[in-house]
């Protein structure tokens, strides 16, 4: 779904990430780890065509990133859902508004819209905070709202950047809890996190590949984590 | 063809787009501000146009192909003088008609300086004779050569010396009404521009969020533009109301004042003011589309 070959990419001063290849595949579940400021989200912004690699090549659903148009990274971020540690939202509508706003961006009025939002609100228990503006969210809810909002179009991915960061140990269950459940049903999801419990607590549910940054580049870290 | 489509996509209504940018706002305050000054100023700038405009063709119009020839003398030689002038005149090429004022006519025309009750005959007032010219005109120095031999009191006046100066300063002031219309409506659109770039400034983060959710750069723009387009209409619909109001009471012409006119529109001038709205909606539709695209351009 997702290729990178031989990717790497700088701001200007050294290599942050270099020689980097991985060919994420369909319906697998992984953690990318690593030290503060090794490149973790600099790593997912290049998946979901925020950053174009300043050598290699990276290829989205086989898609080249350098060819793409403006337009084509649109639409293909239609099909990855992306969670940040700092979710934004548009903070003059409702969460349930908010949630809906890729099918809306999308122009995508087939879906059975009404009952999929209550069913998805459900899902992340949200519904009776529904109606409410997202700077009135905790930290837990504004995650799960950020989490209904990467999947109401269905992607194929979910790119999920620290997503436990702000909220509690219990907090961080249940968001682990969603996305396996996502990827029970077919999703790839990644998730880039340095708390090593959580990723314990998800390796004894599902078999999760660990990915870890260390000196620039990209390894396979082992079972003994 | 790409940028057309974000045109035509800036037209289109969407309820769920149209929210996703804050109703309100400093900006959006200052930009209904601003296109209704604008457009009571251009409601002025119309109305000068128009005005200048109708004074140029009247005072071509009034002056053309007539002269005036006064004839100052002693009172015996006056009837003579007269005589011989009218004689020269009916033999001169390019005279269509000449015609002596009238005592009464003469004083109908001082009335308004003098009022009614002068006693003009015991005054030395000068005759004048009216001449009509013929499409090609006369020869205006050869006439003063004969009528300085002939009748050393007679002066030639052909209107030409004052017509023309006036008749152009009319017409420079239709222009400068023109220009003025278009400075304002320049002004308008560098104005929208400043207030939609700190608008996109100030919802950075709204932007950031639907590109982030796959939000093409049409939808985005039109999320703006609209909002912006729909308030320069308002504004200007506003002011044009109000320009119109203070147009209205403005002095009307009337029917001594020929040579004036006045400053309000008539007729069909009115239609104009209904185009002003419009306008200055698409100046801003444009401003704020071009400060947008700028804007979008910086976000990967």
């Amino acid at each position: 779904m997702i290729e990178l070959e031989n990717v790497a990419y700088s701001y200007g001063g050294g290599e942050l990430l270099s020689d980097m290849s991985l060919s994420i595949s369909s319906g697998a579940f992984y953690f990318l780890t690593g030290p503060s400021g090794a490149g973790k989200t600099t790593f997912l912004k290049l998946c979901y065509g925020a950053l174009v690699p300043t050598a290699g090549q990276i290829r989205i659903f086989g898609n080249d990133v350098r060819s793409m148009s403006r337009d084509d990274v649109a639409v293909m971020r239609r099909r990855i859902g992306v969670v940040h540690q700092d979710c934004q939202f548009i903070d003059h509508m409702s969460v349930q508004d908010n949630i809906a706003l890729p099918l809306a961006v999308s122009g995508n009025k087939t879906l059975a819209e009404d009952a999929n939002i209550k069913e998805l609100l459900a899902w992340v228990g949200l519904t009776k905070r529904a109606k409410a503006f997202p700077p009135e969210l905790s930290g837990g809810e504004r995650q799960r709202a950020a989490l209904a909002r990467a999947i109401i179009m269905s992607p194929d991915v979910i790119l999920a950047d620290e997503p436990t960061g702000n909220v509690d140990w219990e907090m961080s269950e249940r968001l682990l809890q969603l996305l396996l459940e996502l990827n029970r049903m077919g999703k790839t999801v990644l998730i880039a996190s340095h708390d090593l419990s959580l990723i314990r607590s998800a390796k004894s549910q599902v078999q999760a590949r660990v990915l870890r940054i260390s000196n620039r580049r990209l390894q396979l870290a082992g079972a003994n984590l | 063809m790409k940028a057309v489509l974000v045109f035509l996509e800036g037209l289109r209504a969407d309820g769920h787009r149209d929210r996703v940018v804050p109703s309100t706002g400093f900006t959006a305050t200052l930009t209904t501000l601003t296109a209704g000054a604008m457009a009571f100023l251009i409601v002025f700038a119309l109305a000068l146009s128009f005005a200048a405009s109708r004074l140029s063709d009247r005072w071509a119009d009034a002056l053309q192909g007539t002269a005036t020839i006064r004839i100052s003398a002693p009172a015996d030689q006056m009837n003579i003088q007269v005589e011989r002038v009218l004689a020269i005149l009916s033999t001169t090429q390019g005279v269509d008609a000449a015609k002596a004022l009238t005592v009464e006519e003469q004083q109908a025309l001082l009335e308004p300086w003098f009022g009614p009750d002068i006693p003009l005959s015991n005054l030395p007032i000068p005759r004048l004779i009216e001449i009509t010219q013929t499409d090609d005109g006369f020869d205006a120095q050869g006439l003063r050569l004969r009528l300085s031999a002939e009748a050393p009191g007679a002066v030639l006046d052909d209107h030409m010396r004052w017509r023309k100066p006036l008749v152009q300063a009319a017409q420079r002031l239709t222009w400068l009404g023109a220009l003025a219309i278009l400075i304002i409506a320049m002004t308008s659109a560098a104005m929208v521009m400043l207030a939609a770039r700190a608008a996109l400034a100030a919802n950075a983060q709204v932007i950031t969020v639907l590109r982030l959710i796959g939000a093409k750069d049409a939808y985005i723009v039109a999320a703006f533009v609209r909002r912006f387009a729909s308030r320069a209409f308002i504004g200007a619909v506003i002011g044009v109301v109000a320009g119109a109001v203070v147009v209205l009471f403005l002095p009307a012409e009337t029917a001594n004042a020929s040579i004036l006119t006045g400053l309000r529109f008539q007729g069909a001038d009115w239609l104009w003011l209904a185009i002003v709205p419009p306008a200055l909606a698409c100046v801003a539709f444009v401003a704020t589309q071009l400060a947008a695209q700028r804007v979008l351009g910086d976000l990967s």
